[in-house]
C-alpha cells in the first residue's frame, strides 16, 4: 500500500502530525526505531510500570487511524518516496521528517570513562527504564535541559552533588515572564532536594581507573577558560551541551539546510514546514532545537499544510512565541570555544576510533585545514557513530561550524539487508 | 507483569519487563561490557538513545547490538562484543 | 620564483612535488581545496600489479610498487602494507583466462602463483574455480600518503587557491593565474586529477579526462580480521578495461588496519553526480556476500563515492605538452592513481630536469588524443 504521508519519528512532532493528518482523512504511516511511541520528551516507562503522562495520552489517542511501524530504523529515503527501514520498505506520496535530536557533547579528559553519560542518556534511563543512573551524580553542561534532568534524578532518590551550568548569566531570559516562573519551579525543586546550582562552572575532567570516581569542576571565564578548580566525588556524571538535530534523512533527499543562531545545521522550512524538496516536510528539533511544545506545534503545522487547511491563528501565535523563546535560549546558552583548553594531548576527541587530541593536531600540522581533511587524515568520525559524537568538536577544532551531515547510510544495516534492496541493479549477464 | 532474568557472561541479571538490556545491566551495577579496539578501555552506556554505539554487545550470538535500544527478553544470553 | 608549480595536492601532485624537490627543484603546490581532498580522499589505496595487462601501464605499476616500498622506508607514516592480492575465478573458463593472464604478466616481471582460495582466505566461498595470488600487491592509506609525501617534499603548499588561468609568453607557459594572484614558475605540472581537462582547457588544449564514478561500502570495524588480502573477482579486470558508460560492478573486498572492510567496486560515467545510487550499493553488497558469506550479517556503517580520472584509452597522461611548452601533465590514472603516483612523480621529475626517464613515455604522451 502506498501512503499519503509517511512520518519518520514518533516524538511530539511526529505524533502530533500523524494524528492530525490521519484524522483529516489521509492514509498515514508513523515510523520509529524505538519500540514505543513518544520520542525523547514523551518517553514512556515500561508498560505496566507506571501511568503514562496525560500529554502523551492526548497525542497517542489521536493516532487510532494511523498505521504504526515501531521498532523500525530508517536507514535511507529515496525520492518518490521510498522509506527503507530494517524491516523492509514502505512508500508514500509525502514525507515528514521528525527525527529529533541527540545530545551535543564536548570532549574533556576522562569523558570516555564508564559512568559518564549524556544528560539525555541519564534522562532516558530514568524515564524509559525507571533506572536511576547512579547514587551520587553530578549534572553539568549548558542549557535549560539540565534542570529537569537534575530534579528528576534527585526526586528518584539520587544524591545530586550539583548542577554546573557553564553559562554565566540568564540575560534576557530572566525577563521572560512565563519561563521565569517555570525556572523558579525547578529552583524550588532543586532547593527541596538540596541540589546546589552553579553558573559559570563546568566539569573539565573526569577521574577513575575503569569507572568514574570523581570530576574536576572549574570556575570558567566568559570564553570558558579555566580560572580555578576543585574535585568532587561522584559515581555518575550527566553532561550535555545542548542538542544536535538529526538531519541525515533530510540531507539524503537534498533538502536545503540553514543554521540555528548558534551555527547548528537545521532543515530549512517555510511556515507550513515545507522543505526545499517538494513533498518533503520537516518538524520538531530537525528544523531547530526548541523543545517539545514547539515540536508538537510544528507537527500540527505540517499536518495542516499537507491537508491544505490553515493552521488555526491561536496555534500559529503559540508557535511563533515558542520559536522566539527558542531563539532566546540559543543566545543565553551558547557554547564557547574555551573548552578546547580543557583537552590534553591524550584526551580522546573521537570515542569510536579512539583518536586523541594530539592526532588531530598532527593532522592539522600535516596540512589538514578543514574538518573533512582532518577526518581523512586522523579518522575522527570514521567509526561506528559516524561523527555524531565528535562532529561538533572536530568542526570547532578546525575553526568551522559543523557541516550538515552526509550519511547515505543513516543507520547501520547488514550487508544481506542492503543486498535485499527492492531495486538492486540486475547482475551483469 | 513480574520481572525475569537475562544472563550476562554467566551471571543472572534481573529485568523489569520493557527495560533495555543496557538499562538492566546498568541497574545491576554493571557499567561496562565492551573493551575498545585500540586501547582496550571499558565502555558501557553513554548517549542512552542509540547514537554513540559505545554500548555494543552480543545478544544470543548476534553481535553489534546496541544495549541501550534492545529491549530485554526472558533468557537473553548477553556477552561482551 | 619557484622552479615548478604543481596544480593539485592529491597523491599524484604530492609525488610530483617530492621527486621534483629531490631532484633539487624549488616547488610550490596549489590546490583549490585541501590536501588529499579530491579523488585521493575517496580512494582505497591499493597498489596493484595484478589487475594490469602486460604493457606500458603494467611497467609503470611495477616501477611504482618498488618506489612505494622505498617511500615507506624513508618517508613512512602512511600504513604501507605489502599484504598481497588474491584474484579469484568463479568459473573454470574464468580460471583459464586468469591463468593465461598471470602467465603473460609473469614474463613482464610480475610474481604470481595459482593457489587454493581457502588457503589464503579461510572465509571465502567454497564454490570457486580457483585463484591466483600476487605477492607484490600492496596497500597504502592514500590521504596520509599524499600528506606525508607533500610534507617530505618541503614544497610550499597553498591550499584554498584555485588556478583560473595559465600565463604565457608567446607559446610558452610561464606560470599560473590564481584567485590569489599570478604565480610565475619555470614549469607547470597539471596534476589536477579528474579536473585536469579543465586545467588544460585554460591553455586552449584538449585533454579528455572524464569522471568515472565509484561507490565504496564500509563495514563496521571487525574485532578479528576476516579478510587478509586484497580479494577481487577476475571480472574486475574486464570492467576496468571496459569502454562502457553504463554501470559495471565486480566484487573487490579488503580489510583495513582500522578493522573495517572496504567493498567496491562500481564504475559508471555520470559526470560529477554525487546522488547516492542505492541499487548500486545493493549490488556491491550482494557481490561481497557471495564472495564472503561470513559478511552477510555484518553491518555497513558508511558509503561514499569518488570520481576516477578516466581517459578513453585507459592510459594515464604523463609528459610535456608540445602544444604548450613548459606545461607537463600527470593525470588520467583512473582507478590506479594511488598505485601509480610515485612512478608518475619520478618520470615528471626526470623530464623537468632533462634526465633520461626510466620508461618509454611515448604511450602516455598528452597529444595522442589530438
Ligand atoms: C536523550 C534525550 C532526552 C530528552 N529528554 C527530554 C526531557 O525529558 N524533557 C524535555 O523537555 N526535553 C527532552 N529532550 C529534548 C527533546 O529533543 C525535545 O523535548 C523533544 O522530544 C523533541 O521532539 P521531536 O518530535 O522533535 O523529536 P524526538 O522526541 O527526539 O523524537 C524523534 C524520534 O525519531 C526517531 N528516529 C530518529 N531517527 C530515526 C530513524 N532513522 N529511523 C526511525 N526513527 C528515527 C527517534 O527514535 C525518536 O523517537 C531530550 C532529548 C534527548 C536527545
Ligand atoms: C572509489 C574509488 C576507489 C579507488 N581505489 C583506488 C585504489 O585502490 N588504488 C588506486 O591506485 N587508485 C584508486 N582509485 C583512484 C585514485 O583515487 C585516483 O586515481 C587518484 O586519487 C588520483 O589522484 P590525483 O592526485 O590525480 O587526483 P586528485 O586526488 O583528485 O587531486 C587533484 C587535485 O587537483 C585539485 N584541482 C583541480 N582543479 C584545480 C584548479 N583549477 N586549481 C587548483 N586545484 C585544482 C583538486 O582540488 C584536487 O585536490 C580509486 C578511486 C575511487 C573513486
Ligand atoms: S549508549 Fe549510545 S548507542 Fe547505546
Amino acid at each position: 500500500m502506498r501512503y499519503d504521508l509517511a512520518v519518520i519519528g514518533a516524538g511530539p512532532a511526529g505524533m502530533a502530525a500523524a494524528g492530525a493528518a490521519a484524522r483529516g482523512g489521509l492514509r498515514v504511516a508513523l515510523i520509529d526505531g524505538a519500540p514505543r511511541l513518544g520520542g525523547q520528551f514523551h518517553r514512556q516507562p515500561p508498560p505496566g510500570a507506571g501511568p503514562p503522562s496525560q500529554d502523551f495520552l492526548r497525542l497517542r489517542d489521536r493516532l487510532t487511524r494511523a498505521d504504526l511501524h515501531l521498532g523500525r530504523r530508517v536507514w535511507a529515503v529515496e525520492p518518490g518516496f521510498s522509506v527503507h527501514h530494517d524491516g523492509g520498505t514502505l512508500t508514500a506520496e509525502r514525507l515528514l521528517i521528525a527525527t529529533g535530536a541527540h545530545d551535543r557533547v564536548l570532549p574533556f579528559p576522562g569523558w570516555d570513562l564508564p559512568g559518564v553519560l549524556t544528560a539525555g542518556g541519564a534522562q532516558a534511563l530514568l524515564k524509559g527504564n525507571l533506572v536511576v543512573a547512579g547514587r551520587r551524580i553530578v549534572v553539568a553542561g549548558t542549557g535549560p535541559f539540565l534542570l529537569p534532568v537534575a530534579t528528576g534524578l534527585a526526586a528518584a532518590g539520587a544524591r545530586v552533588a550539583g548542577v554546573f551550568e557553564a553559562s554565566h548569566r540568564l540575560g534576557a531570559l530572566a525577563r521572560h515572564p512565563a519561563r521565569a516562573v517555570q525556572g523558579a519551579g525547578y529552583g524550588l525543586r532543586l532547593a527541596r532536594h538540596r541540589v546546589p546550582y552553579h553558573r559559570g562552572q563546568a566539569v573539565v575532567a573526569a577521574h577513575g581507573d575503569d569507572a568514574l570516581t570523581g570530576v574536576t569542576v572549574a570556575d570558567i571565564d566568559r570564553d570558558w577558560r579555566v580560572l580555578g578548580t576543585r574535585e568532587i566525588a561522584c559515581d555518575t556524571l550527566a553532561v550535555g551541551y545542548g542538542f544536535t538535530p538529526q538531519l541525515d534523512l533530510a540531507v539524503q533527499l537534498g533538502c536545503a539546510t540553514t543554521r540555528d543562531p548558534d551555527g547548528t545545521p537545521v532543515v530549512a522550512v517555510d511556515a507550513g514546514q515545507r522543505t526545499s524538496v517538494p513533498g518533503v516536510y520537516a518538524a520538531g528539533e530537525t528544523t531547530g532545537v526548541g523543545g517539545a511544545e514547539l515540536a508538537e506545534l510544528e507537527g500540527l503545522a505540517a499536518a495542516c499544510a499537507v491537508l491544505g487547511t490553515p493552521l488555526p491563528e491561536r496555534l500559529a501565535r503559540r508557535r511563533d512565541r515558542a520559536r522566539e523563546f527558542a531563539r532566546l535560549l540559543h543566545e543565553v546558552f551558547p557554547v564557547r570555544d574555551g573548552w578546547r583548553t580543557w583537552l590534553r594531548d591524550d584526551t580522546l576527541v573521537c570515542r569510536c576510533e579512539e583518536v586523541p587530541y594530539r592526532d588531530i593536531e598532527d593532522a592539522r600540522d600535516l596540512g589538514a585545514t578543514d574538518a573533512r581533511s582532518i577526518k581523512l587524515l586522523a579518522r575522527p568520525g570514521m567509526g561506528w557513530c559516524q561523527g555524531r559524537m565528535c562532529g561538533y568538536a572536530v568542526a570547532r577544532l578546525a575553526g568551522e561550524d559543523p557541516p550538515p551531515p552526509r550519511r547515505p547510510i543513516a543507520q547501520p544495516i547488514t550487508l544481506q539487508d542492503l543486498a535485499a534492496h527492492p531495486r538492486r541493479s540486475p547482475d551483469v549477464p | 507483569m513480574s520481572g525475569f532474568e537475562i544472563v550476562f557472561s554467566g551471571r543472572p541479571i534481573p529485568v523489569t519487563p520493557g527495560q533495555t538490556i543496557g538499562a538492566a545491566l546498568h541497574a545491576a551495577g554493571i557499567r561496562s561490557w565492551r573493551t575498545t579496539r585500540v586501547n582496550g578501555r571499558p565502555r558501557g552506556l553513554f548517549c542512552g538513545i542509540g547514537v554513540c554505539f559505545d554500548c555494543l554487545l552480543t545478544v544470543n550470538g548476534e553481535s553489534g547490538v546496541r544495549a541501550c535500544l534492545r529491549v530485554a527478553a526472558p533468557g537473553d544470553e548477553v556477552t561482551p562484543s | 620564483m619557484p622552479d615548478v608549480v604543481v596544480i593539485g595536492a592529491g597523491v599524484v601532485g604530492a609525488a610530483c612535488a617530492l621527486y621534483a624537490a629531490r631532484a633539487g627543484l624549488g616547488v610550490t603546490v596549489v590546490d583549490q581545496g585541501t590536501v588529499a581532498g579530491g579523488t585521493t580522499g575517496a580512494g582505497e589505496g591499493n597498489v596493484l600489479v595484478s589487475d594490469k595487462e602486460p604493457g606500458p601501464e603494467l611497467d609503470l605499476a611495477l616501477l611504482s610498487s618498488g618506489l612505494w616500498a622505498g617511500l615507506a622506508a624513508d618517508v613512512g607514516g602512511f600504513e604501507h602494507e605489502p599484504k598481497g592480492g588474491l584474484v579469484v575465478a568463479e568459473t573454470p573458463e574464468a580460471m583459464t583466462a586468469l591463468t593465461g593472464l598471470a602467465a603473460k604478466q609473469e614474463s613482464s616481471g610480475v610474481r604470481a602463483a595459482g593457489v587454493e582460495p581457502q588457503d589464503y582466505e579461510p572465509h571465502i566461498t567454497s564454490g570457486l574455480a580457483g585463484a591466483v595470488y600476487y605477492p607484490q600487491d600492496a596497500q597504502v592509506q592514500p590521504m596520509l600518503a599524499a600528506a606525508r609525501l607533500l610534507r617530505a617534499s618541503g614544497a610550499q603548499v597553498r591550499t584554498g587557491v584555485r588556478v583560473t588561468g595559465l600565463t604565457r609568453s608567446g607559446d610558452r607557459i610561464t606560470g599560473v593565474r590564481t584567485d590569489e594572484g599570478d604565480l610565475r614558475a619555470g614549469a607547470v605540472v597539471n596534476a589536477a586529477g579528474t579536473w585536469a581537462g579543465d586545467v588544460a582547457a585554460l591553455a586552449g588544449i584538449r585533454l579528455p579526462v572524464l569522471p568515472r564514478r565509484g561507490f565504496i561500502l564500509v563495514t563496521e570495524p571487525l574485532p578479528e580480521p576476516l579478510i587478509r588480502h586484497k580479494v577481487y573477482t577476475a571480472a574486475y579486470v574486464t570492467n576496468v578495461a571496459s569502454e562502457d558508460e553504463g554501470l559495471e560492478t565486480s566484487a573487490v573486498v579488503e580489510g583495513t588496519p582500522a578493522g573495517t572492510v572496504l567493498i567496491g567496486a562500481s564504475r559508471e560515467r555520470v559526470g560529477y553526480d554525487r546522488t547516492v545510487s542505492y541499487p548500486v550499493l545493493a549490488r556491491l553488497a550482494a557481490q561481497a556476500v557471495a564472495l564472503f558469506p561470513a559478511l552477510a550479517g555484518r553491518q555497513v556503517i558508511r558509503a561514499y563515492c569518488g570520481f576516477r580520472p578516466y581517459c578513453p584509452d585507459h592510459l594515464p597522461v604523463i609528459g610535456p605538452d608540445p602544444r604548450a611548452p613548459g606545461l607537463f601533465h600527470a593525470t588520467g590514472h583512473e582507478g590506479a592513481g594511488i598505485g601509480l603516483a610515485p612512478a608518475t612523480g619520478l618520470l615528471i621529475s626526470r623530464l623537468l630536469t632533462g634526465a633520461a626517464p626510466p620508461l618509454d613515455l611515448f604511450p602516455f604522451r598528452p597529444e595522442r588524443f589530438a
